[in-house]
Protein backbone atom coordinates (compact mmCIF):
# COMPACT_ATOMS: atom_id res chain seq x y z
CA UNK A 1 0.00 0.00 0.00
CA UNK A 2 1.14 3.52 -0.63
CA UNK A 3 1.03 6.83 1.44
CA UNK A 4 -1.25 8.00 -1.07
CA UNK A 5 -3.85 4.99 -0.91
CA UNK A 6 -3.17 4.61 2.99
CA UNK A 7 -3.49 8.42 3.46
CA UNK A 8 -7.35 8.46 2.22
CA UNK A 9 -8.37 4.73 3.43
CA UNK A 10 -7.46 5.82 6.83
CA UNK A 11 -9.90 8.03 7.25
CA UNK A 12 -11.96 4.50 6.27
CA UNK A 13 -10.61 3.55 9.07
CA UNK A 14 -11.44 5.56 11.73
CA UNK A 15 -14.44 6.32 10.28
CA UNK A 16 -15.20 1.99 11.11
CA UNK A 17 -15.93 1.86 7.04
CA UNK A 18 -13.14 -0.67 6.32
CA UNK A 19 -13.74 -4.23 6.29
CA UNK A 20 -11.52 -6.47 8.34
CA UNK A 21 -9.07 -7.63 6.01
CA UNK A 22 -8.29 -3.60 4.43
CA UNK A 23 -8.37 -2.54 8.16
CA UNK A 24 -5.59 -4.77 8.24
CA UNK A 25 -3.68 -3.51 5.38
CA UNK A 26 -3.85 -0.02 6.35
CA UNK A 27 -2.59 -0.57 10.31
CA UNK A 28 0.30 -2.46 8.75
CA UNK A 29 0.99 0.00 6.26
CA UNK A 30 0.53 2.71 9.44
CA UNK A 31 2.92 0.52 11.34
CA UNK A 32 5.77 0.93 9.37
CA UNK A 33 5.47 4.35 8.18
CA UNK A 34 5.83 7.39 10.67
CA UNK A 35 4.29 10.11 8.50
CA UNK A 36 0.92 8.39 8.15
CA UNK A 37 1.17 7.27 11.48
CA UNK A 38 1.31 10.65 12.57
CA UNK A 39 -1.72 11.35 10.90
CA UNK A 40 -3.60 8.55 11.72
CA UNK A 41 -3.36 9.70 15.34
CA UNK A 42 -4.29 13.49 14.72
CA UNK A 43 -7.11 12.44 12.63
CA UNK A 44 -8.33 10.21 15.76
CA UNK A 45 -7.68 13.17 18.02
CA UNK A 46 -9.77 15.23 15.75
CA UNK A 47 -12.51 12.77 15.73
CA UNK A 48 -12.43 12.74 19.37
CA UNK A 49 -13.31 16.10 19.47
CA UNK A 50 -16.22 16.22 17.13
CA UNK A 51 -17.21 13.36 19.23
CA UNK A 52 -17.27 15.30 22.27
CA UNK A 53 -18.34 18.49 21.46
CA UNK A 54 -22.18 18.93 21.16
CA UNK A 55 -22.20 20.17 17.30
CA UNK A 56 -25.66 19.23 16.77
CA UNK A 57 -27.86 21.99 17.47
CA UNK A 58 -31.79 21.75 18.99
CA UNK A 59 -34.06 23.25 16.40
CA UNK A 60 -35.42 26.26 18.22
CA UNK A 61 -39.45 25.64 19.61
CA UNK A 62 -41.12 27.78 17.36
CA UNK A 63 -39.63 26.28 14.07
CA UNK A 64 -40.85 23.03 15.80
CA UNK A 65 -43.79 24.64 16.68
CA UNK A 66 -44.44 25.91 12.81
CA UNK A 67 -43.64 22.40 11.14
CA UNK A 68 -46.30 20.73 13.10
CA UNK A 69 -49.04 23.30 12.09
CA UNK A 70 -47.96 23.40 8.78
CA UNK A 71 -48.05 19.12 8.43
CA UNK A 72 -51.38 19.46 10.56
CA UNK A 73 -53.06 21.56 7.27
CA UNK A 74 -53.87 19.09 4.52
CA UNK A 75 -51.64 18.65 2.02
CA UNK A 76 -54.01 20.43 -0.77
CA UNK A 77 -54.06 23.94 1.41
CA UNK A 78 -50.39 23.84 2.34
CA UNK A 79 -48.64 27.19 1.28
CA UNK A 80 -45.03 27.67 1.21
CA UNK A 81 -43.46 30.08 3.02
CA UNK A 82 -41.96 31.70 0.71
CA UNK A 83 -42.62 32.12 -3.09
CA UNK A 84 -38.80 31.20 -3.83
CA UNK A 85 -39.39 27.85 -2.35
CA UNK A 86 -42.09 27.43 -4.66
CA UNK A 87 -40.47 28.89 -8.01
CA UNK A 88 -37.88 26.03 -7.32
CA UNK A 89 -39.77 23.11 -6.05
CA UNK A 90 -40.49 21.79 -9.76
CA UNK A 91 -36.73 22.55 -10.92
CA UNK A 92 -34.80 20.87 -7.74
CA UNK A 93 -36.82 17.98 -7.48
CA UNK A 94 -35.42 16.61 -11.26
CA UNK A 95 -32.37 16.67 -9.35
CA UNK A 96 -33.16 15.15 -6.31
CA UNK A 97 -29.78 12.78 -6.26
CA UNK A 98 -27.75 15.04 -8.64
CA UNK A 99 -26.93 17.72 -6.38
CA UNK A 100 -23.99 20.11 -7.24
CA UNK A 101 -20.79 17.33 -8.33
CA UNK A 102 -17.85 19.91 -7.20
CA UNK A 103 -14.43 18.10 -7.74
CA UNK A 104 -11.73 17.77 -5.60
CA UNK A 105 -8.23 18.32 -5.27
CA UNK A 106 -6.98 15.42 -3.65
CA UNK A 107 -6.97 12.35 -5.78
CA UNK A 108 -10.64 11.52 -6.35
CA UNK A 109 -9.52 8.94 -9.25
CA UNK A 110 -7.84 6.89 -6.84
CA UNK A 111 -10.46 7.01 -4.37
CA UNK A 112 -12.63 6.04 -6.62
CA UNK A 113 -10.84 2.94 -7.29
CA UNK A 114 -9.90 2.16 -4.27
CA UNK A 115 -13.69 2.50 -3.28
CA UNK A 116 -14.97 -0.58 -5.19
CA UNK A 117 -12.43 -2.86 -3.21
CA UNK A 118 -12.96 -1.94 -0.34
CA UNK A 119 -15.81 -0.03 1.42
CA UNK A 120 -17.87 -2.40 3.92
CA UNK A 121 -20.91 -0.17 2.41
CA UNK A 122 -20.50 -2.53 -0.68
CA UNK A 123 -21.84 -5.05 1.65
CA UNK A 124 -25.00 -5.56 -0.44
CA UNK A 125 -22.94 -6.27 -3.84
CA UNK A 126 -21.32 -9.20 -1.59
CA UNK A 127 -24.76 -9.90 0.15
CA UNK A 128 -26.13 -10.14 -3.47
CA UNK A 129 -23.19 -12.83 -4.20
CA UNK A 130 -24.02 -14.65 -1.02
CA UNK A 131 -28.21 -14.74 -1.81
CA UNK A 132 -27.85 -16.39 -5.42
CA UNK A 133 -24.96 -18.90 -3.47
CA UNK A 134 -28.08 -19.54 -0.99
CA UNK A 135 -30.32 -19.95 -4.02
CA UNK A 136 -28.20 -22.75 -5.89
CA UNK A 137 -27.58 -24.67 -2.67
CA UNK A 138 -31.07 -25.07 -2.15
CA UNK A 139 -31.56 -26.30 -5.69
CA UNK A 140 -28.79 -28.55 -5.69
CA UNK A 141 -28.88 -30.25 -2.54
CA UNK A 142 -32.18 -31.85 -2.19
CA UNK A 143 -32.80 -29.13 0.83
CA UNK A 144 -35.52 -26.70 -0.58
CA UNK A 145 -37.40 -26.84 1.92
CA UNK A 146 -37.12 -27.00 6.39
CA UNK A 147 -41.16 -27.27 6.09
CA UNK A 148 -42.90 -28.44 3.20
CA UNK A 149 -46.55 -27.15 2.90
CA UNK A 150 -48.60 -24.71 0.77
CA UNK A 151 -50.30 -23.73 3.62
CA UNK A 152 -49.29 -20.17 5.11
CA UNK A 153 -50.03 -20.82 8.85
CA UNK A 154 -48.16 -23.64 8.80
CA UNK A 155 -44.62 -22.25 7.60
CA UNK A 156 -45.33 -18.91 9.61
CA UNK A 157 -45.23 -20.52 13.00
CA UNK A 158 -42.51 -22.79 11.84
CA UNK A 159 -40.15 -20.25 12.31
CA UNK A 160 -41.07 -18.93 15.75
CA UNK A 161 -37.85 -19.43 17.57
CA UNK A 162 -35.43 -20.02 14.88
CA UNK A 163 -35.60 -16.18 14.17
CA UNK A 164 -35.22 -12.93 15.65
CA UNK A 165 -38.15 -11.99 13.09
CA UNK A 166 -41.41 -13.52 12.18
CA UNK A 167 -41.40 -13.16 8.70
CA UNK A 168 -44.49 -12.15 6.72
CA UNK A 169 -45.29 -15.28 5.19
CA UNK A 170 -48.47 -15.04 1.97
CA UNK A 171 -49.52 -17.55 -0.40
CA UNK A 172 -49.94 -15.62 -3.81
CA UNK A 173 -51.01 -19.12 -5.51
CA UNK A 174 -53.94 -17.43 -6.61
CA UNK A 175 -51.35 -14.71 -8.37
CA UNK A 176 -49.59 -17.06 -10.01
CA UNK A 177 -46.87 -17.78 -7.69
CA UNK A 178 -47.64 -20.79 -5.38
CA UNK A 179 -46.12 -21.33 -2.11
CA UNK A 180 -44.45 -24.44 -1.38
CA UNK A 181 -42.82 -24.11 2.12
CA UNK A 182 -39.87 -22.73 3.89
CA UNK A 183 -36.28 -22.87 5.12
CA UNK A 184 -34.03 -21.79 7.34
CA UNK A 185 -30.81 -19.89 5.42
CA UNK A 186 -27.37 -18.31 6.32
CA UNK A 187 -26.89 -14.54 4.43
CA UNK A 188 -23.63 -13.05 5.77
CA UNK A 189 -23.12 -15.06 8.20
CA UNK A 190 -27.08 -14.13 9.61
CA UNK A 191 -30.02 -16.97 10.15
CA UNK A 192 -32.41 -15.58 7.65
CA UNK A 193 -35.77 -16.90 6.36
CA UNK A 194 -36.55 -18.33 2.96
CA UNK A 195 -39.77 -18.28 2.19
CA UNK A 196 -39.97 -20.58 -1.16
CA UNK A 197 -41.85 -20.01 -4.30
CA UNK A 198 -42.96 -22.11 -7.48
CA UNK A 199 -43.98 -20.07 -10.40
CA UNK A 200 -44.30 -23.13 -13.85
CA UNK A 201 -40.80 -24.71 -12.83
CA UNK A 202 -38.95 -22.51 -11.68
CA UNK A 203 -38.07 -21.51 -8.19
CA UNK A 204 -38.04 -18.68 -6.34
CA UNK A 205 -36.50 -18.05 -2.68
CA UNK A 206 -37.63 -15.05 -1.08
CA UNK A 207 -35.04 -14.19 1.63
CA UNK A 208 -36.43 -12.11 4.87
CA UNK A 209 -33.95 -10.83 7.20
CA UNK A 210 -33.37 -7.77 9.41
CA UNK A 211 -31.70 -5.46 7.43
CA UNK A 212 -28.09 -7.00 6.88
CA UNK A 213 -26.47 -3.91 4.20
CA UNK A 214 -26.93 -0.46 3.76
CA UNK A 215 -30.65 0.60 3.42
CA UNK A 216 -32.02 0.18 0.30
CA UNK A 217 -34.51 3.18 -0.58
CA UNK A 218 -37.30 1.54 -3.30
CA UNK A 219 -36.40 -1.08 -5.22
CA UNK A 220 -33.11 -2.16 -6.76
CA UNK A 221 -32.94 -5.12 -9.30
CA UNK A 222 -30.06 -6.94 -10.55
CA UNK A 223 -28.56 -9.85 -12.03
CA UNK A 224 -25.77 -11.76 -10.42
CA UNK A 225 -24.25 -15.17 -12.31
CA UNK A 226 -27.86 -15.06 -14.72
CA UNK A 227 -30.46 -14.84 -11.53
CA UNK A 228 -32.22 -12.21 -11.06
CA UNK A 229 -32.40 -10.75 -8.26
CA UNK A 230 -35.11 -8.14 -6.55
CA UNK A 231 -34.26 -6.27 -3.56
CA UNK A 232 -36.34 -4.10 -1.47
CA UNK A 233 -36.99 -3.02 2.54
CA UNK A 234 -40.36 -2.66 3.45
CA UNK A 235 -42.01 -3.11 7.13
CA UNK A 236 -38.52 -2.75 9.07
CA UNK A 237 -37.48 -5.91 6.80
CA UNK A 238 -35.10 -6.64 3.89
CA UNK A 239 -36.30 -8.92 1.36
CA UNK A 240 -34.43 -10.41 -1.65
CA UNK A 241 -36.02 -12.67 -4.05
CA UNK A 242 -34.09 -14.58 -6.28
CA UNK A 243 -35.13 -16.72 -8.97
CA UNK A 244 -34.15 -17.80 -12.93
CA UNK A 245 -37.48 -16.38 -14.10
CA UNK A 246 -36.82 -13.27 -16.03
CA UNK A 247 -36.69 -9.80 -14.75
CA UNK A 248 -40.07 -8.22 -15.71
CA UNK A 249 -41.94 -11.88 -13.91
CA UNK A 250 -39.98 -11.51 -10.50
CA UNK A 251 -40.66 -7.83 -10.33
CA UNK A 252 -44.39 -9.05 -10.51
CA UNK A 253 -43.86 -11.18 -7.60
CA UNK A 254 -42.06 -8.50 -5.77
CA UNK A 255 -45.62 -6.22 -6.39
CA UNK A 256 -47.90 -8.93 -5.61
CA UNK A 257 -46.34 -10.11 -2.30
CA UNK A 258 -46.26 -6.03 -1.44
CA UNK A 259 -49.88 -5.57 -2.21
CA UNK A 260 -51.03 -8.74 -0.32
CA UNK A 261 -48.76 -8.02 2.70
CA UNK A 262 -50.76 -4.49 2.88
CA UNK A 263 -54.24 -6.09 1.77
CA UNK A 264 -56.29 -5.99 4.86
CA UNK A 265 -57.95 -9.23 6.54
CA UNK A 266 -55.84 -11.70 7.66
CA UNK A 267 -52.49 -13.37 6.67
CA UNK B 1 -64.66 15.13 8.21
CA UNK B 2 -64.39 13.92 4.87
CA UNK B 3 -62.80 10.42 4.15
CA UNK B 4 -60.02 11.87 2.43
CA UNK B 5 -59.25 14.18 5.14
CA UNK B 6 -59.34 11.26 7.18
CA UNK B 7 -56.28 9.26 4.90
CA UNK B 8 -54.39 12.53 4.71
CA UNK B 9 -54.71 12.84 8.77
CA UNK B 10 -53.27 9.09 9.03
CA UNK B 11 -50.34 9.96 6.88
CA UNK B 12 -49.68 13.11 8.25
CA UNK B 13 -49.63 11.44 11.57
CA UNK B 14 -47.65 8.54 10.60
CA UNK B 15 -45.34 10.76 8.89
CA UNK B 16 -45.00 13.00 12.18
CA UNK B 17 -43.66 10.33 13.95
CA UNK B 18 -41.47 9.46 11.59
CA UNK B 19 -40.08 12.37 10.26
CA UNK B 20 -40.00 15.00 13.50
CA UNK B 21 -37.63 12.91 15.60
CA UNK B 22 -35.07 13.91 13.11
CA UNK B 23 -35.32 17.38 13.63
CA UNK B 24 -32.50 18.69 15.25
CA UNK B 25 -30.79 16.54 12.29
CA UNK B 26 -32.08 18.63 9.62
CA UNK B 27 -32.33 21.77 11.34
CA UNK B 28 -28.22 21.42 12.06
CA UNK B 29 -27.11 20.61 8.45
CA UNK B 30 -29.59 23.54 7.24
CA UNK B 31 -27.42 25.88 9.47
CA UNK B 32 -24.51 24.73 7.56
CA UNK B 33 -25.96 24.93 4.63
CA UNK B 34 -27.49 28.02 5.12
CA UNK B 35 -25.70 29.98 8.06
CA UNK B 36 -28.50 32.45 7.94
CA UNK B 37 -30.86 31.48 10.94
CA UNK B 38 -34.32 32.68 9.18
CA UNK B 39 -33.34 30.56 5.28
CA UNK B 40 -32.16 27.75 7.34
CA UNK B 41 -35.65 27.56 9.52
CA UNK B 42 -37.87 28.31 5.82
CA UNK B 43 -35.42 25.50 4.04
CA UNK B 44 -36.36 22.70 7.39
CA UNK B 45 -40.05 23.92 7.12
CA UNK B 46 -40.02 23.47 2.83
CA UNK B 47 -38.20 19.92 3.22
CA UNK B 48 -40.60 18.87 5.78
CA UNK B 49 -43.77 19.83 3.52
CA UNK B 50 -41.90 18.42 0.68
CA UNK B 51 -41.27 15.45 2.27
CA UNK B 52 -44.87 15.17 3.47
CA UNK B 53 -46.06 15.19 0.19
CA UNK B 54 -43.56 12.79 -1.42
CA UNK B 55 -44.35 10.30 1.93
CA UNK B 56 -46.48 7.40 -0.47
CA UNK B 57 -43.24 7.25 -2.91
CA UNK B 58 -41.19 6.79 0.26
CA UNK B 59 -39.20 3.05 0.92
CA UNK B 60 -36.65 1.62 3.14
CA UNK B 61 -36.17 2.18 6.95
CA UNK B 62 -33.69 5.38 6.76
CA UNK B 63 -35.66 8.29 7.43
CA UNK B 64 -32.61 10.34 8.41
CA UNK B 65 -30.65 10.24 5.02
CA UNK B 66 -33.90 10.78 3.11
CA UNK B 67 -34.77 14.17 5.33
CA UNK B 68 -31.44 15.35 4.71
CA UNK B 69 -31.54 14.60 1.07
CA UNK B 70 -34.35 16.82 0.55
CA UNK B 71 -33.28 19.60 2.74
CA UNK B 72 -29.64 19.75 0.49
CA UNK B 73 -32.06 19.53 -2.55
CA UNK B 74 -34.16 22.73 -1.07
CA UNK B 75 -30.58 24.65 -0.58
CA UNK B 76 -28.97 23.89 -3.49
CA UNK B 77 -32.18 24.79 -5.09
CA UNK B 78 -32.65 28.43 -3.45
CA UNK B 79 -28.86 28.90 -4.44
CA UNK B 80 -29.65 28.48 -7.87
CA UNK B 81 -32.53 30.83 -7.98
CA UNK B 82 -30.59 33.38 -6.16
CA UNK B 83 -27.89 33.04 -8.60
CA UNK B 84 -30.48 34.09 -11.30
CA UNK B 85 -31.75 37.13 -9.79
CA UNK B 86 -29.46 40.54 -8.43
CA UNK B 87 -28.45 39.87 -5.39
CA UNK B 88 -30.24 41.68 -2.54
CA UNK B 89 -28.13 43.84 0.02
CA UNK B 90 -27.22 41.45 2.79
CA UNK B 91 -29.87 42.27 5.52
CA UNK B 92 -28.01 43.15 8.98
CA UNK B 93 -29.19 39.93 11.10
CA UNK B 94 -27.55 38.01 8.41
CA UNK B 95 -24.62 35.86 10.47
CA UNK B 96 -22.83 36.41 7.38
CA UNK B 97 -23.65 37.42 3.85
CA UNK B 98 -23.40 34.28 1.85
CA UNK B 99 -25.68 35.50 -1.17
CA UNK B 100 -22.21 36.21 -2.00
CA UNK B 101 -20.49 33.11 -2.01
CA UNK B 102 -22.91 30.53 -2.28
CA UNK B 103 -20.99 27.56 -2.79
CA UNK B 104 -17.27 28.87 -1.81
CA UNK B 105 -17.04 29.87 1.30
CA UNK B 106 -13.17 30.68 1.55
CA UNK B 107 -11.78 30.85 4.93
CA UNK B 108 -11.51 33.93 6.62
CA UNK B 109 -9.25 35.27 9.26
CA UNK B 110 -10.68 37.12 11.75
CA UNK B 111 -9.15 39.03 14.81
CA UNK B 112 -10.37 37.06 17.44
CA UNK B 113 -9.73 33.38 15.51
CA UNK B 114 -6.19 34.74 16.92
CA UNK B 115 -7.04 34.46 20.55
CA UNK B 116 -8.96 31.31 20.91
CA UNK B 117 -6.25 28.41 21.74
CA UNK B 118 -8.83 26.19 23.16
CA UNK B 119 -11.07 24.16 21.08
CA UNK B 120 -14.19 24.49 22.56
CA UNK B 121 -17.27 23.72 21.06
CA UNK B 122 -17.65 27.59 19.18
CA UNK B 123 -14.28 27.02 17.59
CA UNK B 124 -15.03 23.69 16.30
CA UNK B 125 -18.36 25.09 14.99
CA UNK B 126 -16.79 28.28 13.37
CA UNK B 127 -13.73 26.08 11.65
CA UNK B 128 -16.35 23.63 10.40
CA UNK B 129 -18.14 26.25 9.05
CA UNK B 130 -15.82 28.08 7.71
CA UNK B 131 -14.74 24.84 5.35
CA UNK B 132 -15.80 25.54 1.58
CA UNK B 133 -18.16 23.61 0.18
CA UNK B 134 -18.68 20.54 -0.62
CA UNK B 135 -16.21 20.11 2.14
CA UNK B 136 -18.22 21.26 4.94
CA UNK B 137 -21.40 19.43 3.83
CA UNK B 138 -19.34 16.18 4.09
CA UNK B 139 -18.01 16.44 7.22
CA UNK B 140 -21.12 17.60 8.43
CA UNK B 141 -23.06 14.41 7.38
CA UNK B 142 -20.20 12.56 8.61
CA UNK B 143 -19.62 14.05 11.98
CA UNK B 144 -22.63 15.61 13.00
CA UNK B 145 -25.35 13.68 11.26
CA UNK B 146 -23.22 10.55 11.80
CA UNK B 147 -24.02 8.79 7.99
CA UNK B 148 -22.28 6.38 6.37
CA UNK B 149 -20.12 6.95 3.29
CA UNK B 150 -22.84 5.03 1.00
CA UNK B 151 -25.51 7.68 2.51
CA UNK B 152 -23.30 10.74 2.37
CA UNK B 153 -22.83 9.76 -1.31
CA UNK B 154 -26.60 9.19 -2.36
CA UNK B 155 -27.31 12.79 -0.72
CA UNK B 156 -24.83 14.91 -1.95
CA UNK B 157 -24.81 12.98 -5.48
CA UNK B 158 -21.34 11.82 -6.17
CA UNK B 159 -19.70 8.47 -6.17
CA UNK B 160 -18.33 7.06 -2.36
CA UNK B 161 -14.86 7.18 -3.64
CA UNK B 162 -15.46 11.29 -4.33
CA UNK B 163 -17.29 11.69 -0.54
CA UNK B 164 -14.03 9.49 1.12
CA UNK B 165 -11.60 12.47 -0.74
CA UNK B 166 -13.72 14.89 0.51
CA UNK B 167 -13.55 13.85 3.96
CA UNK B 168 -9.88 13.22 3.69
CA UNK B 169 -9.24 17.08 2.26
CA UNK B 170 -11.68 18.15 4.78
CA UNK B 171 -10.29 17.00 7.51
CA UNK B 172 -6.89 17.75 6.06
CA UNK B 173 -7.84 21.49 5.92
CA UNK B 174 -9.45 21.33 9.23
CA UNK B 175 -6.41 20.00 10.50
CA UNK B 176 -4.23 23.48 9.05
CA UNK B 177 -6.97 25.55 10.56
CA UNK B 178 -7.12 23.86 14.04
CA UNK B 179 -2.71 23.95 14.14
CA UNK B 180 -3.01 27.69 13.12
CA UNK B 181 -4.76 28.48 16.29
CA UNK B 182 -3.11 26.33 18.08
CA UNK B 183 0.49 28.06 17.02
CA UNK B 184 -0.68 31.68 16.96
Amino acid sequence: MTCDEAEILLHALIDGELDAGHARDVETHVAACPACAEKLEAFRAMRQAFAQAPLKEAAPAHLRNRIEAALAVPAAKISTPRQSWLASARASWKNFFGGFAVGTALSAALAASLVIAVIRNDQNQQIAGDVVSAHLRSLQAGHLTDVETSDQHTVKPWFNGKLDVAPPVIDLTAQGFTLIGGRLDYINGQPVASIVYRRRKHVINLFVAQPLGAAVHGVKDETVQGFNIRHWSEAGLDLWAVSDIDAGELDEFGQKFTAALHAPGPS
Amino acid sequence: MTATDNVDGDRARRFRDAALPHLDDVFTLARYLMRNAADAEDAVQECYLRALRHFDSYRGPAMKPWLLAILKNVCVAEFARRSRQPVPAASAEDDTPLEEVPMWQEPQASPETELLRRFDDATVRRLVGALPQPFRETIVLREINDLSYREIADIVGAPVGTVMSRLARARAMLRTAWNAEDGS
